[in-house]
């Protein structure tokens, strides 16, 4: 039930008072929600962001009652039409669950269960409620199927989550939180396990079924960019507690709280040109919940802390529907624009030679999957299907596509980590796309690469020191001990990691040290090409924009080349010279980074871009939004002639016959489209 | 399906065959020689005596011509002669075989009767006693050395409290009855002859709780933990979003998932249980399989040894298959690649 516009918004159905939700460890308790106050108002769309552990999740848990040992809400309440749900026993809140309050969680690969039949899933949500028979619910779900726009609903629910993709599996967990028309719904970052198209169309649904049927939403994400989209207000969570609240126009184009403010610059803007490629940055990490630091928790990493600072500062009102938890802009204060950070002292670099170093034509890589049992023909997988690509020296290239389109086998395979079907690869003048292992091993120095987990790829059982000398002795590079010292030394400099570091184990760092120490790793032998795959999507924005910061100057101080993977589009325009756009397993499009984003010729770059948010709602909302029709297709069955056809807006009947040649359009850009530029 | 169980049901004969040839090869290799445990120190040193023997037997004859033998002979049900007993080996099992199956699916059901609902209870209620005390089951079960417990139980039981009867099958004054299927318990009910069906089932009480120790404890701890790892998935979680009560997320949600694993261990328990209750039998004089390879082992009786080895290796395949089987029925994703 709406409320109508012209009246006062009515009371609040949701107010969390001073919540505080901790983790009673042996080691003492972990303070995770500490303090949390806020409001929810029928029908509204509520985003909460902040880094990765700054009580997110568990204050979304604590309202649901979905706390595990040995967390527990010691302090405050949750007021939920009368009740307050902090202290209502099991069999009261089990009635809330899924019926009033229900929630949507991050990953819907894993929110299904895996041995039961979608219907089943879906069904025994309403029935546990008793507000359906088995029958009408069964019907009930494939409507609410059809709503979420799953296709051939009726078939749906009879098959098992491992039959369907991540994006439709979300709809289901969609479906299944809608079912009971719930007052209020909780998504906790729903779609960050998804493709930027696919999250596209589940924000498009999330915000069309919260106008038709007044769900009043909590979307938790740490994207500033999904949240500006769909939400009417917004929470910023830092070290377990909120420190901004306000609408997201305000908000996010002038922040009133450092750490807003610090958000805001660390990300990267699709919808901006950047004169430098550095990012700002705040240093240091957030504090430890066990013991939260005396006065302003955010006091070490602040660049504007005076003073007063070292009292805590409450969550009080800055201008009209806005609040904020800082002494300095509760002043009156303003956060002026940042300063750039300084590069790296300037080494002399050394003059690369023009010239491609990396020239691969015709590359292909096809796997040959197992047949199920021993019977019938073995399916192909063209993972990459005859791939042009270029690679200058010193530039950077960035690949970007949508999951599975082929990103990382062309990446293993210019590395030669995999073997290709066919095609040239020749680095440097040497063609090694057929060589053996052997005749590569000596190129292996000058070609190193990164990837997105470092934790996996670096050994748990190795101190750092042995991780970052191995390769050194590998290679032969240094000669004894000392000296293999002296250079893990220096490449921990490099990477700004403190020397005694070398002595302790990977698990002893954070997600970013990590990723500095597999970088160091892959410097250690000198190489003057790197790939990255997909190098900063596990970490946090202001942890990825040191990473970026870190490979920019390293880039400027040893004269390296990038191949460089992401599938955050804001990220790829940013540092890269240079983006070739893959589509199952072929390139689209490839042209120079300032160019393909102002001027996409091809359907797939323009709907790309146009499905990735923007941190700006007043931006957002004057961009032309395309919609994206559908998932890929299965890459063992990819479409005839152009492999784009299924899902573009103006493919015609001359796209199915002949596959599209990758064409000149001019200025360095090609379009591989039967008409470029004309969507 | 119908493919998935017909390339199951080839790799199975691959692997039966490939279990006679490896049976075969060792069984011919070991030291111990027949003809001197069979013939004595003094019909050994007459040579004559020692060639018919071997003649008679096939021992002179090239190993790859007895092992032609060997498979002609049990595709058609024929694993020879005991070099003991002198009959069918065939013959011989079919004897003992039944008071064994006998006692290992009593002691199976009992190790999943108490094994699977005291798993997960435990996982379910981590920490509590119920807990510890699934944990002391298991760890008991699995590292108390099976002729000790044997004998303890039969120490106290039967020796000192009286309350148990003692080793064998059936008490000496009752009657065995005719042999129907064998299994004493199912002929006696057949045939309505409830007194001996007691003392039956009597004489099972303390060899199968013997039996089903270390069963019983690997159950437990599989189940335990397979539950935890089941409840702390995703899927847990959102089925608890949706309201559902404690008891339906359990047995919904958390216990289909969680028996993958126990049916698997399950199954490679039963064809355990089938094959190694040597030391049970022993102590309770249970005219079973396990004395039986005891028996034969000791004397060296290559067609008996053969035969139940290959019995063994083809019980345990076919377990491994049921075990495919019921894994496709219970997983989706086993079917669908
Ligand atoms: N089982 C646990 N035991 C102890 N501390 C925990 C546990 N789970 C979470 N925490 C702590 O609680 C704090 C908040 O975690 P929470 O998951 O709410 O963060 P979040 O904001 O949702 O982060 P993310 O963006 O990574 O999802 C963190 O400091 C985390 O380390
Ligand atoms: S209160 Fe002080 S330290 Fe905290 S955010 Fe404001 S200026 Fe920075
Ligand atoms: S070739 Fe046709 S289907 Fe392919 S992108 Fe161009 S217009 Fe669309
Ligand atoms: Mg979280």
């Amino acid at each position: 039930m709406p409320a109508p516009a012209d009246r006062p918004p009515a009371a609040p159905i949701l107010s969390v008072r001073d919540l505080r939700t901790w983790f009673l460890t042996d080691a003492g308790p972990v303070r995770a929600v500490d303090g949390v106050s806020f409001d929810v108002h029928p029908g509204e769309t509520l985003g909460i962001v902040g880094e990765s552990g700054s009580g997110k999740s568990v204050c979304a848990k604590s309202i649901m009652r979905l706390l595990d040992a040995p967390a527990r809400i010691v302090g405050g309440a949750i007021h939920f039409r009368g009740r307050d749900l902090a202290r209502l026993d099991e069999e009261a809140i089990r009635a809330v669950r899924g019926r009033e309050i229900a929630m949507v969680f991050q990953d819907p690969m894993t929110s299904l269960n895996p041995v039961l039949r979608i219907a089943r899933q879906l069904v025994e949500a309403m029935t546990a409620h008793g507000r359906f028979t088995p029958a009408a619910a069964r019907t009930r779900a494939i409507d609410l199927l059809r709503r979420m726009g799953v296709a051939a609903p009726e078939r749906a629910v009879g098959s098992y989550p491992h039959q369907y993709s991540g994006g439709m599996r979300q709809r289901v967990m969609l479906a299944m939180g809608f079912s009971n028309e719930p007052a209020l719904l909780i998504a906790d970052e729903p779609t960050t396990a998804l493709d930027v198209t696919i999250q596209a169309q589940i924000l498009d649904l999330l915000r069309g079924l919260n106008r038709d049927m007044g769900t009043a939403v909590i979307l938790i994400s740490h994207d500033l960019g999904v949240i500006a989209n769909v939400c009417s207000r917004v929470l910023v969570m830092y070290a377990g507690e909120v420190v901004e609240e306000g609408a997201p126009e305000d908000l996010l184009t002038d922040p009133r709280h450092p750490y807003t403010w610090a958000l805001l610059h660390a990300a990267p803007r699709i919808d901006a040109e950047a004169e430098d490629r550095r990012l700002v940055t705040i240093e240091g990490q957030p504090p430890d919940p066990r013991t939260w630091p005396e006065g302003c928790r955010f006091r070490a990493r602040c660049p504007f802390a005076v003073d007063k600072c070292a009292e805590h500062p409450q969550l009080l009102p800055a201008g009209e529907g806005r609040a904020t938890r800082c002494w300095v802009t509760q002043a009156g204060g303003a956060l002026h624009t940042p300063a750039r950070p300084a590069p790296l002292p300037a080494v002399p670099r050394p003059e690369a030679a023009p010239g491609p170093l990396l020239q691969v034509t015709g590359l292909q890589k096809h796997f040959v999957l197992p047949n199920d049992g021993y019977f019938g023909q073995p399916r192909v997988l063209r993972a990459v299907d005859d791939v042009d690509l270029t690679v200058s020296r010193g530039e950077t290239v960035g690949l970007v596509g949508e999951s599975g389109c082929g990103k990382s086998t062309l990446a293993r395979l210019v590395t030669r980590l995999h073997q290709p079907t066919a095609g040239r690869i020749v680095f440097d003048g040497t063609d090694i796309g057929s060589a053996t292992q052997a005749q590569i091993r000596p190129l292996r120095r000058r070609m190193q690469m990164i990837f997105q987990d470092p934790y996996a790829s670096l050994n748990p059982r190795d101190r750092v020191g042995e991780i970052l000398a191995g390769p050194l002795r590998l290679h032969g590079i240094v000669d004894g001990e000392a000296a293999a010292r002296q250079r893990v030394a220096e490449l921990l400099d490099l990477v700004g990691l403190p020397v005694q570091s070398a002595r302790r184990f990977p698990h002893e760092f954070s997600g970013g040290q990590r990723q500095r120490i597999s970088i160091a790793r892959a410097l250690s032998v000198g190489p003057d090409f790197v790939v990255a795959d997909e190098p900063v999507s596990a970490l946090d924005v202001n942890i990825q924009a040191q990473i970026i910061n870190l490979m920019v100057d390293l880039q400027e101080r040893l004269g390296l080349t990038y191949l460089f993977i992401a599938h955050d589009l804001a990220v790829v325009r940013h540092v890269c010279d240079r983006i070739v756009v893959l589509y199952l397993g072929r390139v689209m499009e490839v042209g120079r980074a300032a160019d393909l984003f102002a001027r996409p010729q091809h359907p797939y770059t323009r709907t790309l871009i146009s499905a990735a948010p923007v941190p700006d709602p007043r931006i957002e909302r004057t961009r032309r939004h395309v919609p994206m029709l559908g998932e890929p297709p299965s890459p063992l069955n990819p479409p005839s002639g152009c492999r784009f056809r299924t899902r573009c807006p103006i493919a015609e009947a001359r796209c199915a016959a002949e596959v599209p040649p990758l064409q000149d359009i001019g200025g360095g850009q090609f379009a591989a489209c039967h008409f470029p530029g004309k969507f | 399906m119908l493919r998935y169980v017909v390339s199951r049901l080839g790799l199975s004969v691959v692997m039966v065959l490939l279990a006679t040839l490896v049976i075969f090869l060792i069984a011919n290799t070991v030291p111990g020689d027949p003809v001197l445990m069979q013939l004595g120190d003094l019909a050994a040193s007459n040579p004559a005596t020692v060639a018919e023997f071997r003649h008679h037997w096939g021992l002179d004859l090239p190993l790859w011509h007895r092992y032609w033998i060997f498979l002609d002979g049990m595709l058609h049900g024929d694993f020879g002669e005991s070099l003991v007993s002198r009959r069918p080996v065939l013959r011989d099992i079919a004897d003992y075989a039944p008071a064994t199956v006998e006692l290992a699916s009593i002691a199976f059901v009992l190790s999943l009767a108490v094994g699977l609902p005291l798993g997960i209870l435990a996982a379910v209620r981590r920490d509590s006693w119920i807990d510890h005390l699934a944990r002391a089951v298991s760890l008991i079960g699995v590292s108390a050395p099976t002729f000790w417990l044997a004998f303890v139980v039969l120490a106290i039981f039967y020796g000192w409290l009286d309350i148990a009867p003692g080793p064998g099958r059936l008490d000496p004054v009752s009657f065995p009855p005719t042999p129907i299927t064998g299994l004493l318990l199912i002929d006696t009910a057949w045939l309505g002859d409830w007194d001996t069906f007691r003392d039956a089932a009597a004489h099972l009480v303390l060899p199968s709780i013997v039996l089903a120790g270390s069963t019983l404890g690997l159950i437990t701890r599989t189940t335990r933990a397979a539950m935890l790892e089941a409840l702390s998935q995703d899927y847990v979680r959102v089925a608890r979003a949706k309201g559902l009560r404690g008891r339906a997320v359990v047995t919904g949600h958390a216990l289909p998932n969680a028996m993958l694993p126990v049916v698997t261990l399950g199954g490679l328990a039963y064809a355990n249980l089938l094959a190694g209750a040597v030391m049970t039998e022993t102590v309770f004089s249970w005219p079973g399989l396990g004395r039986y390879t005891f028996t034969s082992a000791v004397a060296v009786d290559f067609p008996a040894i053969m035969a139940i080895t290959t019995i063994v290796a083809i019980v345990f395949v076919a377990v491994n298959f049921l075990v495919d089987l019921s894994y496709a029925l219970l997983d989706p994703r086993v079917l669908k690649r």
